[in-house]
């Protein structure tokens, strides 16, 4: 990664990202939990910013979060540099044991369900129903571990009230999920076989500091078809 | 604890259910998997010779660094192992273009770690050994020392470490499973 050419005031913080990206918003979420100050940067997916393309030339992605200058790329590396450099209101858990399961359950997220969930979205027809069968079979696994930590004192993985690091990589769910299953034209959300995914996702909306950020599901309908429509008719054209 | 796959043992399973993978660590009868949070882990909990950096923004870029590996350069180097014809050129070529980039994080270092070896080394280092056996047996040039001289020389030093030298698996004994392996991959290729 290549230092920031932005000459930054001791301690400023800057997020350059997309409204509609859902690893865009665990980084705000991470922010915002610990209550930092930091400047949005709301970059064009058409025309990125040479800011962006020199935080992160390796990837050319967002979200890029810049700190004294210095870029960091990849959204869970973000979240535990921001742990790490912020100790107020930790996100990982302090014991090292819970600290690894807490990272473990993030892996099986990313692979078991956040990847099978962005390439459904992005197939059709058999490859489409091949994703869309791993993903339930995600969605069942984060079902056994949500019946397992979550009751009635323990609404979230964060342990009791508060949310940790394991409800900001899952959060993304909340809309985004039945935003992809509108726009690709399937079900994986089921109440009846998740209910106690469903309660963590009607708790998680109703965080106070993550409410306001959800972006609505129809914003995130048109503009996720739009891009589906542009994936799928450039695989056609080949 | 040497496991056989594929008949994995009872405990395997039930100290790893959600993945049935090795390695597996236990710890005062707790179970962990995935190596990279393993590592993490051992790091936490036996403080001393870091392998980790103390400063937060270093940490960021081993992690960083890791995750590249793992996800732009390994799947790329087990395709242009498994695969044949075109699929295998372009596979390979993906590779050796990822290990250039990958390169650039040793920022004229010795090793990742700096005079000693760090988490990034421990992350990548086996990608040397993998790669050097199984050009050989998959007939194609996966560590190119002309276009990544440093990040080659670093594999061979890494490789030559007393401390990994005691890890490592003997080397007949991978070369013959990692042929084996191959001539399955290429029936199973034949057939489809």
């Amino acid at each position: 990664m290549a230092s920031g050419s932005v000459a930054d005031q001791e301690g400023q913080v800057m997020l350059l990202g997309f409204w509609f990206s859902p690893f865009v918003k665990r980084v705000e979420w991470a922010l915002k939990f610990k209550g930092i100050e930091y400047d949005y940067v709301e970059e064009d997916l058409t025309n990125k910013s040479t800011l962006l393309l020199t935080s992160n030339p390796i990837h050319k992605k967002v979200p890029v979060l810049i700190h004294n200058g210095n870029p960091i790329a990849e959204s869970l590396v973000i979240i535990e540099y921001i742990d790490e450099t912020w100790k107020q209101n930790p996100i990982l858990p302090q014991d090292p044991y819970e600290r690894a399961m807490a990272r473990f359950w993030a892996n099986i997220i990313e692979q078991k369900v956040r990847e099978p969930a962005r390439e459904a979205l992005f197939s059709q027809g058999e490859q489409q129903e091949k994703k869309v069968k791993e993903l339930k079979e995600g969605m069942e696994v984060v079902e056994g571990e949500a019946k397992a930590k979550l009751n009635d004192k323990t609404l979230f993985f964060g342990g009791g009230n508060g949310v940790g690091y394991v409800d900001i990589v899952l959060g993304w769910t909340c809309n985004w999920m039945e935003t992809i299953e509108e726009v690709g034209g399937f079900k994986v959300l089921d109440p009846k076989s998740q209910p106690q995914f469903h309660k963590w996702m009607a708790n998680f909306r109703e965080v106070p500091f993550i409410k306001p950020t959800l972006e609505p599901k129809e914003k995130l309908v048109e503009f996720f078809r739009m891009v589906r429509q542009d994936r799928l008719g450039l695989v056609a054209n080949k | 604890m040497e496991e056989h796959l594929p008949d994995k043992s009872p405990m395997l399973l039930q100290y790893n259910p959600v993945h049935k993978k090795i390695p597996v660590l236990v710890h005062k009868g707790k179970p962990l998997a995935e190596s990279l949070v393993i590592i993490e882990y051992i790091d936490e909990v036996w403080k001393h010779n870091p392998l980790l950096p103390q400063d937060p923004y270093h940490r960021a870029k081993a992690r960083f660094w890791a995750k590249f590996a793992d996800e732009k350069c390994v799947p790329a180097m087990f395709r242009a192992f498994s695969k044949v014809g075109e699929e295998q050129v372009q596979a390979a070529k993906e590779l050796r273009e990822n290990l250039k980039t990958l390169e650039s994080a040793l920022e004229g270092k010795q090793y990742f770690g700096g005079e000693t070896i760090g988490f990034l080394d421990i992350a990548v280092g086996w990608i040397g050994c993998w790669a050097r056996m199984n050009e050989e047996v998959a007939g194609v040039n996966m560590i190119d020392a002309e276009m990544i001289p440093l990040l080659s020389l670093w594999f061979q030093k890494f490789l030559e470490l007393p401390i990994i030298q005691e890890c490592l698996p003997p080397q007949d004994k991978l070369l013959a499973h990692n042929k084996e392996f191959h001539k399955m991959l290429m029936m199973a290729a034949a057939l489809t």
